[in-house]
């Protein structure tokens, strides 16, 4: 593929400058626990169910421990300790815990190693079942067989999971390599995770353990089918991050949305919440081999492609930092970014092509996501078609890796099934008549491509230099990504963010941790 | 519109009055000459003669898409069509400044939000943020406006509650998700409880989005409606002149 000429040493100064932005938040974070993260650890556990009126046992437990003063120790301390004392299992001591009289006691006779070394077993079993969905995903992949990069990646969302399998099947069918069911646009915001099949969503389905099985299982229906492995995604953020990523590690999916600062510009979460669940959730995702999907494409939908391009390569080298530090290698690092330049700019396509072709060169190991035009997108579906295929022909000739296929029927509704049909048919045909374009042309030396390029990453890295000065904290608050302003203690689920105790025990983490 | 003189109108293909239209659809079929009879049926049931269906491919596990040409029978006079508009001078901001600094002698409140589940503040963004949409500056931009943004997913008590606190004029509420006509019941559940409290009065009520326009704002109980490709200074504009109306009554009266 030919390159644009980038000075390698701006690029390790990028790197160097967003680990250094990474490390000073990783501080608060390992100081830190939220109960999001501490309900995953129940899950991890085997603490599993919801009441007669749906709240989940994780919920009550945390809930309870957290008004017990105790979760600075950690949900496993409590449960442990209850554990030894019952000689019972991991739920049925999250019971008696959330649904006994009285209040939790806080201090106990028993030791913190010999309540870790309790749940030594436990933790184990619950590390085996990563471990095993993840080895078989690998077969899968294997016996079925991988579609050419760019994957084309498509959304369905008719908010009953049981349409949504058929239409997954469908998409399949009709060349998609990875589909996404999108959630229900409220559940971010919700601080516990829907039980069980669902069929009732808004803007999207719900993500339950329950869909996550039902979605793999029709795909891995349509792979043996087609003889090719078909993909499936869904959303680790919002509130309840780290549960999601485990649900997803141990159904089976294979890639996971997941940004360490999305829920903080575009969900209004609280930072010091979101920081502190990304990471955990990132560990989990680590483990499993899950590749997550970065959002930085949105910063362009709510500022301006043109000016704001520098601040989605700044985002991708935090990201990148943060991912790292969770133990995610580059293969697993989705970076994201967009076609979202006003159409009717001069040179938009070449100004685009720039952008694509530096991140490329950039993150060349990494999955980057490409994603389709939507901020320009109009009612005249005809118009939009056409400006599908010009995004689509950046993606092949830049070698993104996950490319989201624009639907002309973006501004209208969500996707009906020839619209997706058509997409995919369209996308075939630009990624196979232009198949080599890429390995054919070289960028000329000074040209408007190289200097767009150039002018994009000198713009990153003084931003980066800025924050790193001011601290990430400080350059959220004062907007210096997608033109969002969110305070430290401003957003929703502060209140779930507790300091760790020195005794703090979180064995999965340990364990995690312990690997990397 | 005039009344007296009828305007039939008929859709324009190739020559005037020859009605082509071209329409595409799924059916639950796969490709065959039986399947294609049956889209060119269908397309006939719709009032197309002369039918000819140029695509039909499998888009489904039982599904074809099908592309149709055809002359459509219909016509429509539109001298008898009256379409409310919300009444919008065509002012820039500047005269909108203008007009306030003049008219009111304060600066206009306003707070916006997309109300319950939406998270989509793309509309809401385009008509509050600085930059604004399509070059024309948003309201945070306009010297005579105080422009609140609350975001997404805000409920309606909450959104009640801070314009209230902020002294708001007006109220302005995206919904973009309109999945089995969410979007009503959120715009009309605003309505509902600004009435429950007797406060209805307080507040001039807009309502925007995709598809959202001026006869379906007035329905759902708001005051004014828009839809897409409404500029900020169309939403300042009117703003401005009822606000400069209300007044106006207030002092003859």
């Amino acid at each position: 593929m030919g390159r644009v000429a980038l000075d390698e040493t701006v690029v390790d100064r990028c790197r160097f400058l967003a680990a250094e932005i990474a490390t000073d938040v990783q501080r608060f974070i390992d100081a830190h626990t939220t109960v999001g993260v501490e309900r995953t650890v129940a899950r991890v556990l085997g603490v599993e169910g919801v009441d007669e009126n749906g709240a989940p046992l994780v919920n009550q437990l945390v809930d309870r421990v957290h008004a017990a003063g105790l979760l600075d120790r950690g949900v496993a301390f409590v449960l442990g300790r209850e554990m030894l004392r019952k000689r019972c299992s991991a739920l049925e001591a999250a019971e008696q815990l959330a649904y006994g009289r009285g209040t939790i006691a806080p201090e106990g006779d028993e030791s913190r190693a010999a309540i870790a070394a309790s749940l030594a077993e436990v933790t184990d079993r619950a590390l085996s079942r990563i471990d095993e969905a993840r080895e078989s995903r690998e077969k899968h992949k294997l016996s079925c067989g991988m579609g050419e990069t760019p994957w084309k990646y498509v959304i369905v969302a008719t908010g009953n999971i049981h349409d949504d399998a058929v239409q997954a099947k469908a998409a399949a069918r009709a060349g998609a390599d990875v589909v996404a069911v999108i959630r229900a646009t409220a559940q971010s915001l919700l601080d516990y995770v829907p039980h069980g099949p669902t069929t009732e969503g808004y803007g999207g389905t719900f993500a339950t353990q329950e869909n996550f099985r039902i979605i793999r299982k029709a795909l891995d229906e349509a792979s043996s089918e087609l003889g090719r492995y078909v993909m499936g995604t869904n959303y680790s953020s919002g509130l309840c991050m780290s549960e999601i990523a485990w649900m997803a590690a141990v159904e089976r999916l294979d890639m996971l949305l997941n940004d360490s600062m999305y829920g903080i510009l575009f969900r209004d979460i609280n930072m010091r919440r979101t920081f502190v669940d990304q990471y955990f959730s990132r560990r989990i995702i680590g483990r499993s081999r899950i590749i997550i999907n970065t959002g930085e494409d949105n910063y362009l939908t709510t500022a301006d492609a043109l000016e704001a391009a520098h601040t989605v390569l700044a985002s991708q080298f935090i990201n990148e930092a943060f991912a790292h530090r969770a133990g995610l290698d580059d293969a697993l690092i989705g970076l994201g970014h967009a076609y979202e330049i006003d159409p009717k700019v001069e040179d938009s396509f070449l100004i685009e092509l720039a952008q694509a072709q530096l991140i490329r060169q950039i993150f060349p190991r990494h999955p980057i996501k490409w994603m389709p035009p939507t901020k320009h997108k109009t009612g005249d579906v005809f118009q939009s078609h056409v400006h599908d295929a010009m995004f689509s022909l950046v993606g092949v000739t830049t070698g993104q890796s996950i490319q989201l296929l624009g639907m002309f029927s973006e501004a209208i509704h969500n996707p009906l099934m020839m619209d997706r049909y058509l997409a995919l048919k369209a996308t075939r045909y630009v990624f196979n008549a232009a198949k080599h374009l890429g390995s054919e042309v070289e960028w000329k030396a000074g040209g408007l491509v190289e200097r767009r390029a150039h002018e994009v990453l000198t713009r990153a890295t003084d931003l980066l230099e800025t924050v790193r000065t001011e601290t990430l904290w400080s350059a959220i608050a004062r907007g210096a990504f997608g033109d969002v302003k969110r305070e430290p203690t401003g957003g929703k689920g502060l209140a779930g963010v507790i300091a760790r105790s020195p005794d703090y025990l979180n064995p999965i983490l340990e364990r995690l941790e312990a690997r990397s | 519109m005039s009344k007296d003189r009828p305007k039939i109108l008929r859709a324009y293909g190739d020559r005037a009055g020859d009605g082509m239209v071209q329409l595409s659809f799924t059916l639950e079929i796969l490709p065959s000459p039986h399947a294609k009879e049956a889209a060119r049926r269908f397309a006939q049931a719709h009032g197309l003669d002369e039918v000819l269906v140029t695509c039909m491919e499998q888009c489904g596990p039982e599904h074809s898409y099908f592309v149709v040409y055809g002359q459509s029978r219909h016509s429509v006079d539109a001298s008898r069509i009256d379409v409310p508009v919300a009444d919008v001078p065509d002012l820039s901001k500047e005269e909108i400044d203008e007009l306030v600094a003049v008219q009111l002698a304060r600066k206009i409140i306003v707070v916006g939000a997309c109300t319950g589940s939406d998270a989509h503040t793309v509309g809401i963004d385009a008509i509050f943020n600085m930059k604004g949409y399509a070059g024309d500056k948003g309201l945070e931009a306009y010297k005579s406006f105080e422009a609140f943004n609350l975001g997404a997913q805000v409920e309606n008590d909450a959104l009640i509650a801070r314009a209230k606190a902020a002294g708001a004029d007006a109220i302005l509420v995206s919904q973009v998700i309109t999945q089995r006509g969410c979007h009503k019941e959120n715009a009309r559940a605003l309505v509902d409880r600004l009435n429950e409290r007797g406060e209805r009065g307080r507040f001039l009520l807009l309502l925007g989005g995709p598809r959202i326009d001026h006869k379906l704002a007035m329905e759902l109980g708001f005051d004014a409606g828009f839809g897409p490709g409404t500029l900020p200074k169309h939403v300042a504009s009117l703003i401005a002149t009822r606000l400069i109306e209300k007044k106006r009554l207030l002092c003859s009266a």
